[in-house]
């Protein structure tokens, strides 16, 4: 045991070295908010559940975005999980297709109260380039009611942080 | 002999009526009888052709099927009409199992009834009847939908039997940040028996509402097929359509367009390296990779206003251009990032518990891979070298060398280094056209079509060849828009590369292999 603590001692801490990031200026005002409302009305941590229902997977890479070492986002108390019934927030992407339709409103209702439903890129706040159709119901709000909207195509992972600080500030109203 | 005239004796003597019609550039077309579908499968398959996309189009009184096959960089596009009424013809899935999904999609959205095939269901779940067809003519675009589309139910999946095999269903909602699809595990302890894979989720009626769009707006939607493929699938469809209109887009604007597509490979490329180091739990890549892949993004922003270069290139061209500065900026991006890699392939490579996990783990072997044809890294990982901007070159690649990557061991490991050297590869052919992007316009004014003037379109997108078949109607309208990504070939071979391995590995397997969704749900 005593040999183990020494090798430990002797050894250090031994990360890989990192380029030092340059943290955008931006970012981290709108983050220090999230984190700010977070910790007041959420005990500190916020999770998403993601749900695609019918997106391209543009939106998706940019949501991935939000966890690279840039944005950081658990940083600011934001969790992304892995089940509705851990969540608080829905962010939806896409229009919603049809083949989905029935699998978005069970993760809604599987979803505990309060919570808040995110739109995010411009398919699921107004059906974007695929529109209704046959098989496309369209925007997200013609399924589940949605709370905030986050328009472009995909909106970039700086848009999606000041999407999210704007559904927390929806929260005070509904809780 | 060619090819192809060794092929045409092989149908002619089996007795079976071929007519050229012409070619669709690169390809050759020739028309067969309905009823010799099947046999002229089998003859191809015999002589080494590889089943590359099919497909159908509603022309009225009659409807008519597309076989697109490739040998030794020839294309060949085989024909065949049937009466509308009843619409039958002999299955080509016995000789090309790969032409099975493709088969079931066009008998759901065509009512084409593939004789002989897997006569399941694939495209519809419950959005519309057995009896509708949304690629009719006089289907409407909105259809007549249910109040709520019921959940996909009845689908006769392959069961389970004996003693100690359980089932696991997982899907359509994954547990991460990803598309939605439904995947069927029959296991042994923690052993995978069988996987069955059940898509369609987002299917979003890319192909119907095509239709009456012009060229700039069919750019956009092939834009978004895929998003991770917008630069391929995009440069595909435009490619078709200036070829059905008699035009090509000029040498700069050719250029940009391969500047375009090779960043996207390496966009995409460096995002899932560092997947499947997260998939087994090696975070300290996941993030460095990470970090690589959003630096990337950050200078296509800043020199190509879009992250993802979404709607960059257009009909006749490309709309945006570089100036000295910007491309000295993008050479100088080059050196880093090859630097950087050095290192990070370097410690992935030491990495001994990296390596226990990745070698070995899903193997796919290149029997398969080539029974299946797999494209890009996922045949390369497992013997299938085709790369189109090298067997079947197209401007700006007509002049340019590109280096083949190809290996056998077909594991994730193999995935994982054969996106690794594709990078290099990329990295060089960036650096020559930057070095050599000539002086011209980048974009040309296309000339209205006449009325069914067609185009294929074949480019290299970053997960392999991609094809997109585009038919104008009357005044310059879309009539007819096919894109297929090159997921629709792997997707199947992902059913054997988990079979023996345990169910925690799946996510590093798919990981490895990241078929797109929406590309084939379409
Ligand atoms: S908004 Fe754009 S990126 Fe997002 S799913 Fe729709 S088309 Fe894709």
């Amino acid at each position: 045991m005593l040999r183990q603590y020494l090798k430990m001692l002797k050894t250090g801490i031994k990360t890989e070295p990192v380029r030092k990031i340059v943290r955008d200026p931006d970012v981290e005002r709108l983050g220090a908010e999230v984190k700010r409302r977070v910790d007041r009305d959420f005990a500190g941590s916020l999770a998403i559940r993601e749900v695609d229902a019918g997106s391209c997977n543009g939106c998706e890479l940019e949501i991935h975005a939000l966890n690279n070492v840039y944005y950081d986002v658990e940083r600011f108390g934001v969790h992304f999980v892995a089940s509705p019934r851990h969540a608080d927030v829905l962010l939806v992407t896409g229009p919603v297709s049809r083949n989905m339709e029935a699998a978005l409103i069970r993760t809604y209702e599987a979803t505990p109260d309060p919570k808040w439903v995110i739109a995010c890129g411009d398919c699921a706040v107004c059906g974007g380039e695929f529109g209704i159709s046959y098989v496309s119901c369209g925007a997200v709000e013609n399924v589940i009611p949605v709370d905030v909207k986050i328009p472009g195509c995909p909106p970039s992972p700086a848009v999606l942080l000041a999407g999210i600080l704007e559904a927390l500030g929806k929260v005070r109203k509904k809780k | 002999m060619t090819v192809l005239s060794e092929y045409l004796s092989a149908l002619n003597a089996a007795g079976i009526e071929t007519t050229e019609t012409g070619s669709l550039t690169p390809a050759s077309v020739w028309r067969i009888p309905a009823i010799a579908w099947e046999r002229a499968a089998e003859l191809a398959k015999i002589r080494g052709w590889r089943w590359s996309a099919g497909w159908g189009e509603d022309l009225g009184e009659r409807l008519q099927i597309n076989a697109l096959l490739e040998r030794e960089g020839r294309y060949l596009l085989l024909r065949a009409e049937v009466p509308a009424e009843n619409p039958v013809l002999p299955s080509q899935a016995l000789h090309y199992p790969a032409a099975d999904r493709s088969e079931r999609h066009t008998r759901d959205l065509l009512g084409i009834d593939f004789e002989g095939g897997d006569g399941r269901r694939w495209t519809r779940h419950h959005a519309w009847n057995e009896t509708e067809h949304p690629l009719r003519k006089d289907f409407p675009v909105g259809g007549e939908p249910p109040e709520t589309t019921p959940p996909d139910h009845d689908y006769p999946f392959v069961a389970a039997q004996g003693a100690g095999v359980y089932e696991i269903p997982v899907g359509p909602v994954h547990a991460g940040i990803i598309e939605p699809g439904h995947f069927r595990f029959q296991a042994v302890g923690e052993t995978i028996l069988n996987l069955e894979e059940r898509l369609g989720y987002v299917h979003k009626g890319i192909e119907k509402i095509a239709e009456g769009r012009d060229a700039e707006g069919l750019a956009r939607l092939a834009g978004r097929v895929s998003g991770d493929t917008t630069v391929g699938h995009a440069w595909a469809a435009c490619l078709a359509m200036e070829r059905a209109c008699g035009v090509e887009a000029p040498e700069r604007a050719t250029f940009l367009r391969a500047i375009l597509a090779e960043r996207e490979r390496i966009a995409n490329h460096l995002g899932d390296l560092g997947a499947i180091c997260n998939d087994v739990a090696f975070a300290f890549a996941h993030y460095q990779f990470g970090r690589l892949r959003e630096d990337w993004l950050r200078t296509q922003r800043a020199l190509f206003g879009h992250r993802l270069l979404m709607d960059r290139i257009v009909p006749g061209g490309v709309n945006v251009d570089l100036d000295k500065a910007a491309t000295d900026r993008l050479d100088a991006e080059l050196n880093r990032l090859g630097r950087e890699l050095d290192t990070l392939i370097d410690i992935c490579d030491r990495n001994t518990t990296l390596g226990d996990r990745l070698y070995t783990t899903g193997r796919l072997t290149v029997k398969t891979a080539a029974a299946f044809g797999c494209l890009g890294y996922v045949g390369r990982c497992a013997g299938q070298g085709f790369d189109a901007r090298r067997d079947a070159p197209y401007p700006p690649y007509d002049q340019l060398t590109v280096k083949g990557v190809v290996e056998e061991a077909g594991d994730v490991a193999s995935r994982f280094w054969v996106r690794y050297k594709e990078i290099c590869v990329s990295l060089r052919l960036l650096r020559v056209l930057l070095g050599r992007l000539p002086e011209s316009d980048i974009r040309t004014e296309l000339p209205p079509p006449p009325a069914g003037a067609e185009g294929l379109g074949i480019v290299e997108g970053w997960r392999g060849e991609i094809v997109t078949y585009v038919r104008f109607g009357d005044d310059g309208r879309i009539d007819r828009f096919f894109p297929r990504d090159p997921s629709w070939l792997n997707w199947p071979a992902l059913e054997r590369i988990v079979l023996e391995n345990i169910v925690p590995d799946f996510p590093v397997c798919n990981k490895s292999v990241n078929g797109s969704y929406s590309g084939v749900d379409l």
